[in-house]
């Protein structure tokens, strides 16, 4: 569906609309994965257990490979439609900031040696760095206009609404990819629990 | 003693220590006056507005990095395990926050004065310009507070205190600088309303996050 099925001609997008299926759901997934690091920070922080500081840390990752994805995507699609893989506008400027505070974010839990301290401020600083991301990405760009689609009067997904066949690829490969997100996640959890359990049987 | 009185006590403390101990100070401003002569060497007095604005904040970010930095790194372990028996983390907090912004206030507003003796200021209206680096600083310090506060628990290495603040900077400094490049061109207050109410919710957001999530930090 998503590389075959039918979909609006629009001008100057053509087939380049495609890249809604992979770009715009992969920053969806990601969204939802930081916002999950974001939860189990608070939960890490009331109760205090392991297991909710390493799905923290996990999704943070999977995240960050799934921005790094969508940012790619999005440079192939831009270099096709605006000209230019990077232009200076508040859409691009939200993913590499995003991408800093999370950068920040590992070197943060890299500097810590002591497990529960790292925790614990690993999860204040997500906690606080997902608070940022949101008011950089979704408030401070409505405040200017922007070339990307769905801002300033470009034609955006509400246009594309209009062709359910669209929609019915969209939502799924948004589900899609956080389920994606969710099981890469949730194998490197297992795995550093089993590297846990080795490392307490080992004297 | 009172919550209000022990946060007034500790911020006269803090105010004290400074006084005491002007070298600090005379630092800080040091700092600040040096980077202004690097931008004046680099730029001579042909300066255009973009950069005069961009370049003001960029000064201020670092001095104000540079002197918030301090708040907990420059405490004793001692000193910290005597507060935490004796203080709620909320009230030592909300003072380190009071008092770094009044040292900011202070310290930029040293820097915009000789800022705008060696590149002629453009800023058509001073009150709003003033007012954007009021709420400017109260956001920084508080920002800057609580990741000085995560780095004296994380290593102690000020380097960290950009690493991990810049980023969490970008949309406060971003509002500051569109709004104070409305006040440079002179823009009524009534068309920057916006950037006015974004600003003032970010400091209120911030200090609520901070004041939310210190205790967890202080907590050994």
């Amino acid at each position: 569906m998503g590389f075959l099925g039918p979909v609006p001609a629009m001008p100057i997008l053509h087939e380049t609309i495609r890249n809604l299926y992979f770009h715009v759901t992969m920053w969806m997934g990601m969204l939802i994965l930081l916002l999950v690091n974001a939860i189990c920070g608070i939960i890490y922080l009331s109760n205090g257990k392991w297991y909710y500081d390493v799905v923290a840390d996990e999704c943070a990752r999977v995240g960050m490979v799934f921005a790094t994805a969508g940012l790619i995507t999005g440079m192939v699609w831009a270099n096709y439609t605006w000209g230019a893989p990077w232009v200076n506008d508040p859409q691009l400027n939200g993913a590499a900031a995003t991408m800093l505070l999370y950068a920040a974010y590992f070197i943060l839990r890299g500097a810590v040696p002591d497990e529960n301290k790292k925790a614990r401020l690993a999860a204040v600083y997500g906690i606080f760095a997902f608070v940022m991301m949101f008011v950089f990405i979704m408030v401070l760009p409505k405040m200017t206009d922007s070339l990307h689609p769905g801002k300033g009067g470009n034609p955006g997904f509400n246009k594309y609404d209009l062709d359910s066949n669209m929609r019915s690829v969209f939502y799924p490969a948004v589900i899609g990819w956080t389920l994606l997100g969710t099981w890469m996640m949730s194998l490197r959890v297992r795995y550093r629990k089993l590297e846990r359990i080795i490392e307490e049987q080992e004297p | 003693m009172q919550e209000s009185a022990k946060l007034i006590r500790l911020i006269r403390h803090e105010l004290l220590l400074e006084w005491k101990n002007k070298q600090a100070f005379t630092s800080l401003v040091v700092y600040a006056l040096a980077s202004l002569f690097i931008a004046y060497l680099a730029f001579r007095s042909q300066m255009p507005v973009v950069a005069w604005n961009a370049l003001f904040w960029l000064i201020t970010l670092f001095a104000a990095t540079n002197a918030v930095a301090r708040s907990f790194l420059q405490e004793s372990r001692g000193l910290q395990f005597y507060y935490y028996t004796l203080l709620n983390p909320r009230t030592v907090i909300l003072a380190k926050t009071v008092y770094n912004t009044l040292l900011l206030i202070v310290l930029s507003g040293l820097n915009y004065f000789f800022y705008s003796l060696l590149f002629p200021s453009p800023v058509a209206d001073t009150f709003q310009f003033l007012l954007v680096l009021l709420l400017g600083c109260t956001g920084l310090a508080t920002i800057l507070t609580l990741v000085s506060g995560i780095v004296s628990r994380a290593s102690g290495n000020a380097a960290l205190v950009a690493i991990l603040g810049f980023p969490l900077l970008f949309p406060l400094l971003l509002t500051l600088i569109r709004f104070s490049s409305n006040a440079i061109e002179g823009f009524s207050l009534q068309d920057s309303m916006d950037y006015l109410l974004i600003l003032v919710s970010l400091d209120l957001m911030i200090l609520s996050l901070s004041f939310l999530l210190f205790p967890y930090l202080w907590r050994e």
